[in-house]
């Protein structure tokens, strides 16, 4: 129900919202937890493994119990908490977990069976048959037991990331938070404050207390004014820090605010990574429940959260509220109850000596042992040393004491210190490099001493930054001491829950103990403890104060599981933000791409480019129908390729020459000018990196091409090699792939094509095979090169990429003038293939130039990258597997790339395996197909039979070992 | 983790393409013998604490770094150019 007064809401924006279909309202300020309790719902969602109803229990992202399904369909956010759900006009959320209703659910007969579902049960039960595991267990465990579920349709929300650097990121916006930012800001430093809420000042705005003479509420805010003035400082709320990591970064979840994420486009969260100098950790503490007799039914809820409910909010979940602690928190609760105006059914005090000097049932020294209620808490059982009464109560507020957060201080490996005092795990000291503490994480508990806390740890940042630091006035709080006698379970036979989430109970954690599954890490595992999307944020330490207790330990000497991030549950959208389709893969578009997607050719993927598979003509039904046709085209006439994905390398310098001898296997610096070689790189290990072409352009210039697949694996290897074997070389290069476009123009028309178009005379005398040299082409500056990659007579032809598409466009119109055309890759694997020329399914790592007969090519008279482990043995052997042609003779006429080969007669067997094919094609030149492959021993093999078995689809096929040259093997046709 | 590229300043990693031990700018000759020659190209240690390795700018300004760090504690202790590590 909603209480008169202000709160921090506003009560002038009435929102409605849905929840299981039905619509409520709530207003501006509001989460969708103090919207749920303003209109009375109390059951809001089931538990994971029981069923059993639960209630709200936080106010804040530490919440066990309430979560619930934001939207449906590609949106939908399962597994949300309703404490940290702004509000929002049309918000719709649902229950989960639950079937069919959450307030009449059939799988709570699982609550039943409890006594047969406790720790290790699945470990123990599903063990046989095994191959019902996954069959008949899994599935219906997986349907009964879970929390919400995805929608399994694209999801279609927005994230994204962002980077930002400070001097001092404080994390927290309480009051310790506040003075370390404002004392640092003051001083001049560049201030990051971060908070997961939507305001700043934390606990203040849920408690009635003052500050500086005002409510606490209202000084924060005045605060965050003062702050959001200076240029110096950038306020981050709705901003929780999930994760401390190397050298002061920091990654952080910031949620953009419901009317800024409604805008079109709008991303819903952004993942930060932020930088700073030094960190200062504010980020408070979490009420501590106790464990008791069904401590978790609806209603019963966390003091401190019912405080916030009552006093920020303005709503009660209940009309008679009982209230259980061990400290003053309970006092202050009451206090605050009674001036809202909600009846205070019962104060229960656990110490004996506690007083009371409210107008309200007291009783001290007593515990409450049980609860009763079906769907809702009815009653509470308060235990005395007199005896057990009875209570009429609809809602407990409990507090153990509190729990700081320390879990960013132990991101890096640090272990929290166990504080005997307080009861209570403290960061230890140096854990993160840069990082302070201050406010209730670091013990300080009244708010006068998080103040002072704030700007002490504010001044220690400064003088580690460097930074002069001013004076400071802390203002004037509450100032009161916090005794505690801790209480972790209220002793009883019924079930007492630790954690709500993964319905862990006192039970399950001593039975792992009388298991022997002792250690604190084991004991997690086996019941499951803290494994839920909480964490066990608000259950671990008490938890592992049962498991000390049974195994007879001390807390200390327990200690606790491994804090990891995040903090608070991250998606994993947020964290891939911009990795999605084109940001994960960029497309690279040549200059004639628009016209060749113009001609109906589809595109393929090389790396990040975009290339034409084939240009289809009308008619033409099948792939290999263009292929054909594009094959034959060019052989017969001129066909048209562009080239420019090839990596294009400009080489300058005095050294030039000396450095190409160290990274080609072959002589460069015998190069002529205006000519162009075959080159091959090795890897340092004696392996084919890549083969390209070199061409001397001038003295001390030459263009070093790449394929295009290791383009970057060749740029990264040249820098390597210059600047940490030969930093002595002067020479300098730089990547040009993307700055000339250039066109293969091939077949025996290609001359004639290109002597019209350049005008200028192209025979073997002007411009030899293996030539190269500028041009001029309607006054632009290009270059040519007379080299082949199909065996026939060919150019390529280079142009800056501005004179791309018009340069393509031109060679394509001449060329289908004379009965010639463009042809896409799959024809330009053919061409290669018919000539045995290699490409990267040749030399995929593993490869030898002695394996494709290039052995040649390794140059005696000098040292070179690869040269001596090349010359290793293994490497030399006659019996690798060298590379060979194959072709179909038996009745089967398909070949695979990817096929094993094996002796005609052998069995297809591993121990048989002589070799593999690597490329397979259909030659319409020689009307079969052709395959290359490497087979051992293979050039002694020609022209024997070798059987190809493909396993996975069972095909078989009889082969002639062929040379790799299957077409023109003289070479006439490319001299020409 | 960041790094502090001697020409472009402290970046983050993910700038930086990762590229094994620093020993590989020590180079032995043509005919240091297999022994030298298997340690530089396959042998590596993997040190529990201060370790020397190659990151290369790749998002950056293309330059060869010599990074010593503390595997355990991840501080980047050092950085300087590949180039003058070889001299």
């Amino acid at each position: 129900m909603r209480l008169q007064g202000d709160g921090l809401i506003d009560r002038n924006r009435r929102m409605t919202f849905s929840f299981d279909g039905r619509h409520y309202t709530g207003f501006d300020g509001d989460t969708l937890a103090s919207a749920l309790i303003a209109n009375d719902i109390k059951v809001v969602a089931r538990s994971f493994k029981y069923h059993r109803p639960r209630g709200i229990f936080s106010a804040g992202s530490e919440e066990p119990n309430a979560l619930v399904t934001v939207g449906r369909g590609p949106g939908q956010e399962p597994n949300a908490r309703a404490t940290t759900i702004e509000l929002f006009d049309g918000l719709a959320t649902y229950s989960q977990n639950c079937w069919p209703s959450v307030d009449f659910d059939l799988l709570a007969i699982n609550d039943l069976a409890s006594p047969f579902l406790g720790a290790g049960f699945y470990y123990k039960t599903f063990m046989w048959p095994k191959a019902f595991w996954e069959k008949v267990y899994e599935p219906v465990i997986r349907r009964a037991a879970g929390l919400g579920a995805l929608s399994k349709e694209a999801g279609t929300a927005r994230y994204e990331r962002a980077f930002a650097f400070c001097d001092l990121l404080v994390i927290g916006g309480g009051p310790a938070g506040l003075m370390a930012a404002w004392t640092a800001a003051q001083a001049g430093a560049d201030v990051i404050l971060a908070d997961e809420d939507r305001l700043l000042g934390g606990k203040l705005n849920a408690e009635t207390e003052e500050v500086d003479g005002q409510p606490g509420a209202v000084w924060a805010a005045a605060m965050r004014t003062r702050l959001d003035e200076m240029e110096n400082v950038r306020v981050m709320t709705r901003t929780a820090v999930v994760g401390a990591y190397d050298q002061g970064t920091y990654g952080a979840l910031e949620r953009l605010a419901p009317d800024l994420a409604a805008r079109t486009a709008a991303p819903k969260a952004c993942f930060w990574r932020i930088v700073a100098k030094r960190s200062v950790l504010a980020t408070g503490a979490i009420e501590r429940p106790v464990a008791f007799q069904n401590n978790d039914r609806p209603g019963v809820m966390m003091a401190s959260a019912l405080r916030a409910y009552v006093n920020r909010w303005r709503v009660s979940p209940g009309q008679r509220v009982a209230i259980f602690a061990n400290s003053d928190a309970g006092h202050r609760t009451a206090a605050d109850l009674q001036a809202a105006g909600v009846h205070v059914a019962a104060l229960v005090d656990a110490r004996t000596d506690a007083e009371c000097a409210l107008d309200v049932p007291f009783f001290a020294g007593a515990q409450v042992g049980n609860t009763e209620g079906r769907k809702g808490l009815e009653a509470i059982s308060v235990m005395r040393a007199s005896g057990v009464e009875k209570i009429q109560a609809d809602v407990l507020a409990m507090s153990g004491g509190w729990n700081p957060s320390v879990h960013l201080s132990c991101h890096m490996g640090g272990q929290p210190v166990w504080n005997p005092e307080l009861a209570a795990f403290l960061p230890a000291e140096g854990a993160i490099p840069g990082m302070v503490y201050a406010g209730a994480v670091n013990g300080a508990f009244s708010t006068r001493a998080c103040l002072e806390s704030g700007v002490t740890a504010g001044w220690k940042a400064l003088v580690e930054l460097g930074i002069e630091r001013g004076s400071i006035d802390v203002p004037g709080a509450e100032n009161g001491t916090y005794e505690i006698t801790p209480i972790w379970t209220v002793p009883g036979k019924g079930r007492a829950w630790l954690d709500f989430q993964n319905d862990v109970t006192v039970k399950d954690v001593k039975q792992a103990a009388q298991e022997n599954f002792t250690s604190v890490e084991h004991m997690k595992r086996y019941t499951t403890q803290g494994m839920a999307p909480d964490q066990g944020k608000n259950s671990n330490i008490g938890a592992l104060a049962v498991l000390a207790d049974a195994t007879g330990r001390g807390i200390s000497e327990t200690g606790t599981t491994t804090y990891r991030p995040p903090f608070v549950p991250v998606p994993i959208a947020a964290l891939g933000a911009g990795g999605q389709g084109k940001g994960f893969a960029p497309q690279r578009f040549t200059t004639s791409h628009d016209a060749a997607v113009g001609r109906g050719a589809p595109m393929i993927e090389a790396g990040l480019w975009y290339r034409p598979s084939y240009f289809p003509k009308p008619g033409e039904t099948h792939w290999r129908q263009s292929c054909d046709r594009e094959v034959k085209m060019v052989r017969d006439h001129v066909g048209i390729c562009d080239v420019s994905t090839l990596g294009k390398i400009d080489l300058q310098g005095p050294d030039a020459s000396t450095f190409l001898d160290m990274v080609y296997t072959g002589m460069m610096s015998t190069l002529k000018l205006g000519r162009v070689r075959y080159g091959l790189m090795l890897r340092e290990d004696g392996h084919v990196m890549d083969d390209g072409t070199c061409a001397r352009l001038g003295e001390s210039q030459y263009l070093v091409t790449t394929t295009t697949a290791a383009a970057g694996q060749v740029m990264r290897h040249l820098d390597f090699v210059h600047q940490a074997l030969c930093p002595q070389m002067d020479v300098r290069f730089a990547s040009v792939t993307e700055q000339w476009a250039q066109f293969a123009v091939v077949g025996p028309k290609s001359r004639a094509l290109l002597e019209e178009l350049i005008g200028h005379d192209l025979d073997n005398d002007n411009w030899p095979f293996m030539g190269c040299g500028p041009i001029n082409i309607g006054g632009v500056e290009g270059r040519l090169f007379r080299i082949s990659f199909s065996g026939e007579l060919a150019y390529e032809i280079a142009v800056p990429a501005r004179y791309g598409a018009s340069l393509f466009e031109e060679l394509t119109k001449r060329a289908e003038a004379m009965e010639g055309g463009l042809y896409g890759m799959e024809a330009l694997n053919v061409l290669r293939i018919e000539k045995g020329f290699i490409t990267h399914a040749e030399i995929h790592g593993r490869i030898t130039a002695f394996d494709i007969g290039m052995q040649g090519m390794m140059s005696q008279r000098k040292d070179f990258i690869g040269k001596t482990m090349a010359a290793r043995p293994g490497l030399m052997d006659d019996t690798r597997e060298q590379m060979v042609g194959l072709r179909p003779v038996g009745a089967v006429k398909e070949l695979l790339a990817g096929a094993h080969l094996f002796d005609a007669d052998a069995d297809a067997v591993s121990e048989n395996d002589q070799g593999y094919i690597t490329s397979v094609g259909f030659s319409p030149n020689l009307g079969h197909v052709i395959g290359l492959g490497f087979l051992k021993q293979g050039r002694a093999r020609i022209g024997e039979k070798v059987r190809t078995v493909e396993h996975l689809n069972g095909s078989s096929t009889l082969c002639e070992v062929i040379d790799p040259v299957a077409f023109d093997p003289s070479g006439g046709r490319m001299r020409g | 983790m960041r790094i502090s590229c001697p020409i472009c300043g402290e970046r983050d990693r993910r700038e930086f393409y990762y590229a094994g031990h620093a020993l590989a700018v020590d180079r032995p000759d043509e005919d240091a013998g297999s022994a030298a020659w298997d340690d530089y190209v396959h042998n590596r240690a993997n040190p529990c604490g201060e370790t020397r390795d190659l990151w290369y700018h790749e998002m950056g300004c293309g330059a060869w770094l010599v990074v010593t760090r503390n595997t355990a504690t991840h501080e980047v202790l050092d950085t300087v150019l590949a180039e003058e590590a070889a001299r």
